[in-house]
């Protein structure tokens, strides 16, 4: 079975949630202490959501500098996997390992609510199984998700593939523009989860692992997550990296 | 050295004219009750110990007498009242820990930082046990929300009790907010915390073995929250010192974070001989009551309790509340790996004493003895007032099942708009969605909420079973005004209604009980005839209460709060996939009320919104009828008999109908016979009603139960379109019309989307909030 790192701060506290998650999609969930030099043989690693290291300064301005995020990012650097989920996504972007910021919401308030996202492409390894499924509802939680970035990098985004997931109206077929109630943080272009260039490291604000059964009111969020599980099992085979990173990359 | 040879502290100084244990909180005759318990004058030192020991809110010495009186015993029934928090199984070798509590003056003084630790300590409550905390549902009242200063507060509670539990991963999902001017000057902060253990990780605060260590993790203790105590720096040091000034207690979520996962990794490695978190009276409360219930002492080094600022007091480190500290009771041999977890976690820890045999809480500093008590006089024998009690002079009671109702001339009870008093109701501050509060909550971390805020009680599954936990609060305070003993057993009615419509079993009751001054022997009244509601209703229903938490002195220059008996029901559905909701489901569905109306308006919404009191009482309660009510709808559940189940409660029938239509989507039309007058049938809120929906092939079955459990019940409508209708029939439904000179009667008729936009509005319109997306 593929290992999945859940890499767990002082203060995250999705990452229970993120284990099973992983467990559910088919993949071998293991903890990542922060204080851990290696990534432990992960085949993919899952920063979780929470408030890590309490976050009173900034969301993840801390957390970037903890250990095991200097093997994350070195896994990220030679293609390894990596998935930021909120908290996660903070922490990503504070690294410099995915483009953009996530501000406060645009109301100022803590948002907990369902919400619909749209992905943007099916070839990654993050969206692969999700087929026609759409939208996809799940839960977001936060106070600090308003994804922000310059018109240049935002152009250059959308040009070079790396939007996601966007947030949409119930209907599932428009985008919520900023100000629709739909896109509830204030979100640039309704962007809700990007990638990098490489197309190996990706943040997203909603929780795909607090929507994984029927049970919940949903379970949109399991085929992001066994996309995530499948293409890791993928980049373990020889030589099954540099073919996920081809693919990935338009 | 004992104490018997400790040098003479420095006395109160002479410009002092209050003497110390005054301005300690202690009366003189609790002064004589301490020097019978000691044999001898207390020192300063302890006296602060019992200032804070023998407060209303640690010793219960008014409530004690009447909490005695209350059903502690069910099925299941693992811990009780005087542990931590209430422990019932619930199979598979699990259990439930749930307990409320309030932290209702802090909150009024620093919304925010005051509403915080609030939640905090309560879930140290529910971990200490060994349980994991899994839901938090917070009960928040209220002025009048057109207030300036009432939007300040309940923007500063919501975002504290927000903050706080948004960071520790713990879900909100229920709860309540009320308005009522009576809590303008004194708001009311009462937090439910559940948690689900493995039973044989159950762990107790008490402090067995002597020889064994006292160890004290967490937080650094500083000056935080020194309560009573702080007079005591007053006296003492008669200067005006702000280093010495008393402050609210800042909670720090992460750092409760830490402790909830660095505690249930103690308790399941097995490391800890006792846990109790320190919370009002800190290592005072802690040491005395760990101590007395294992019948040994603790004796304790203050030089070895770290501290976040030099020159910190002995009685400020002894009674101060510094947020987010525990206290273990560990065996010397596994000290090391105790040690070793709190590093793992970043979280300070030192041994600062170890239990001994003489059953006295001791205070050392370094080599010399500073304090020594009995743990027992600080604890379980700690005095008891038995306080008068008195009734008002004037009292209303319920009318009589089946009397006449009583015509007021001021409520409209005849010849109003049953659909825009439904408009105005759905959309009254008390009514309407609490989607805009509610949301600021995360209320789907843990990845178990299967029915979050916002629809009658929380839904929380068991992970690994097919169960699910099913828990409400509620509290019937304006009747509770009326009616003290009928309040409280309303409020016990319904929030077990709450959670039998769902299909669960209420396993027991935890209650917050919030009231007046009780040296008033009127306020007193309200609190012993509560106590005896909330005994009677749980008695008739087969319940246990379980422990919880009294609040007293709830007064403000502006008054007295309504008598608020806060109650929290945790239940158990066997099987997730029968849960029953409150939303309409299908076209075509029948509607069967279930139930009668009986006459009384005083206390309701429809009262409150018309401005009135009407003469008449509120409704009568029947507990019988109470009870088989909920073991109907249990059973018609667990036959899959109810495609929804909604209870009749604020708002009256009209209201639940309505929800019940906006929740599903799907409009209604039924005819109701008017048995009393179209507002009692329409908008009172006796109890003991449900208002179901069924396939129409399940109605015989259901009519049948019905006649089982001799409950009334009846087929009022269908299913569909997209309109409420509601058709009046009956002697009393001629109100309007029939002075128009119709012979038809008024009837509701509203488009389901004009009363979701009402319901809706409501919350931020009252509020002020502008609408965010």
């Amino acid at each position: 079975m593929t290992r999945i790192g859940v890499v767990v701060f002082p203060g995250s506290n999705c990452d229970r949630d993120t284990l099973r998650g992983v467990e559910l999609a088919g993949g071998e969930a293991v903890e990542l202490w922060h204080e851990a030099g290696s990534l432990d043989g992960g085949a993919g690693v899952i920063l979780p959501g929470g408030f890590a290291y309490g976050d009173y300064l900034r969301a993840g301005v801390i957390a970037r500098f903890s250990p095991v995020m200097r093997a994350v990012a070195a896994f990220a650097a030679e293609g390894g996997l990596v998935l930021g989920i909120c908290n996660g996504f903070q922490v990503l972007a504070e690294a410099g390992l995915v483009p953009g910021a996530l501000l406060r919401n645009r109301g100022l308030r803590f948002l907990g609510r369902d919400v619909r996202i749209a992905p943007e492409r099916l070839d990654t390894p993050f969206t692969r199984l999700i087929g026609a499924r759409r939208p996809l509802r799940m839960p977001i939680a936060h106070g600090e998700g308003c994804y922000f970035a310059d018109d240049a990098t935002l152009d250059a985004l959308e040009r070079d593939g790396q939007v996601l997931f966007r947030y949409v109206r119930s209907d599932g077929g428009s985008t919520a523009e900023t100000g629709d109630p739909a896109n509830p943080n204030g979100s640039l272009r309704a962007i809700a989860g990007v990638m990098n260039d490489r197309g190996n490291v990706a943040g997203l604000m909603p929780h795909p692992e607090r929507a994984g059964e029927a049970i919940l009111g949903s379970d949109d969020g399991l085929p992001i997550l066994r996309s995530f599980v499948e293409a890791a099992a993928q980049a373990e085979r020889p030589d099954g990296r540099a073919d996920l990173a081809a693919a990935a990359v338009r | 050295m004992t104490v018997g040879e400790l040098e003479p502290q420095a006395a109160p100084t002479a410009a002092t004219a209050v003497p110390l244990h005054r301005a300690l909180g202690l009366t003189d005759d609790e002064l004589d009750a301490i020097r019978d318990r000691l044999g001898r004058d207390p020192n300063e030192l302890e006296l602060a110990m019992f200032g804070v020991m023998w407060s209303e809110h640690c010793s219960y010495k008014s409530s004690k007498p009447l909490l005695k009186t209350l059903p502690t015993r069910g099925e299941g029934v693992v811990a009780g009242p005087g542990e931590t928090a209430g422990v019932i199984s619930i199979g598979d070798g699990l259990a439930v820990a749930f307990k409320i509590e309030s932290h209702n003056h802090p909150s009024a003084v620093e919304p925010n930082q005051g509403a915080a630790p609030g939640v905090g300590g309560i879930l140290r409550d529910i971990f200490t046990m060994g349980a994991r905390p899994v839901a938090v549902l917070d009960a928040r009242r209220f002025g009048d929300p057109a207030e300036p200063r009432t939007r300040h507060l309940v923007d500063g509670v919501v975002r504290g009790v927000g903050g706080y539990g948004n960071c520790v991963g713990v879900p909100t999902v229920g709860g309540e907010l009320v308005f009522d001017s009576s809590y303008g000057g004194n708001p009311l902060v009462n937090v439910m915390a559940i948690g689900l253990l493995e039973q044989r990780f159950l762990t107790r605060a008490a402090a067995p073995g002597p020889g064994n260590l006292a160890v004290l993790f967490g937080s650094a203790t500083g000056r935080a929250g020194i309560g009573g105590a702080s007079v005591l720096a007053s006296a003492t040091f008669a200067d005006d010192d702000p280093s010495k000034r008393p402050s609210v207690q800042v909670g720090d979520p992460f750092a409760e974070k830490l402790l909830i996962e660095a505690s249930l990794e103690l308790i399941e490695r097995g490391l800890v001989e006792g846990l109790q978190d320190l919370g009002a009276a800190g290592i005072t409360c802690a040491t005395s009551e760990t101590a007395d219930r294992a019948g040994t002492g603790i004796e304790i080094d203050l030089e070895a309790v770290p501290r976040r600022e030099p020159d910190m007091e002995p009685f400020e480190v002894m009674v101060s509340e510094s947020q987010e500290r525990m206290l273990a009771i560990v065996r010397p041999e596994r000290y090391a790996d105790v040690a070793a977890v709190c590093e793992r976690w970043g979280l300070p820890c030192a041994v600062i004493g170890r239990v001994t045999a003489d059953g006295d809480v001791t205070v050392r500093e370094g080599g010399r003895e500073l304090a020594r008590i009995p743990a027992a006089a600080l604890t379980s024998d700690a005095i008891v007032h038995h306080r008068l009690a008195a009734p008002p002079e004037r009292r209303r009671l319920a009318p009589a099942p089946g009397a006449p109702v009583v015509a007021s001339d001021q409520l409209p009870e005849r010849g109003m708009d049953p659909g825009a008093v439904l408009l105005a109701l759905l959309g009254s501050p008390n009514l309407a969605s609490r989607r805009a509060v509610y949301e600021q909550y995360d209320s789907t971390v843990q990845a178990s909420t299967v029915a979050g805020p916002g629809r009658g009680a929380a839904v929380i599954r068991v992970r690994g079973t097919s169960k699910a936990l099913v828990a409400a609060t509620d509290a019937n305070a304006p009747v509770g005004a009326v009616d003290p003993w009928l309040g409280a057993a309303l409020s016990v009615a319904e929030a077990t209604r709450n959670v039998a419509i769902t299909g669960a079993r209420p396993l027991g009751v935890t209650n917050c009980l919030n009231f007046g001054d009780p040296t008033r022997p009127e306020a007193f009244w309200l609190l012993s005839e509560a106590v005896r509601g909330l005994g009677d209703a749980c008695r008739a229903l087969g319940l246990p209460v379980t422990g919880g938490n009294v609040s007293l002195y709830n007064e403000s220059p502006l008054g007295a709060i309504l008598p608020t008996p806060e109650i929290g029901v945790v239940g158990l559905l066997d099987d997730v996939a029968t849960l029953v909701g409150p939303a309409f489901r299908a076209e075509g569905d029948a509607i069967l009320l279930v139930g009668e109306a009986a006459p009384g308006l005083a206390g309701s919404e429809y009262a409150r919104v018309a401005g009135l009191a009407p003469e008449d009482g509120p409704p009568a309660l029947d507990l019988e009828r109470e009870r088989a009510l909920q073991a109907f709808v249990r059973e018609a559940a667990r036959r899959r008999l109810l495609a929804s189940a909604q209870d009749v409660s604020g708002g009256g029938f009209a209201v639940a109908l309505a929800e019940a239509a906006i929740w599903g989507g799907r409009g209604v039309h039924v005819r109701l016979a008017v048995v009393s007058s179209p507002a009692v049938d329409l908008f009172g809120e006796s109890p003991s009603r449900l208002v179901i929906s069924a396939r129409p092939h399940d109605v015989p079955h259901l009519s049948a139960l019905a006649a089982e459990h001799e409950i009334p019940i009846e087929v009022i409508g269908t299913v569909g379109g997209d309109r409420l209708l509601v058709d009046l029939a009956g002697a009393g439904a001629t109100g309007a019309a029939e002075e128009r000179g119709s012979r038809v009667a008024d009837s509701i008729d509203v488009p389901v989307a004009d009363l979701r936009h009402a319901w809706e509005q409501g919350l931020p319109r009252a509020l002020g909030w502008s609408q965010e997306a």
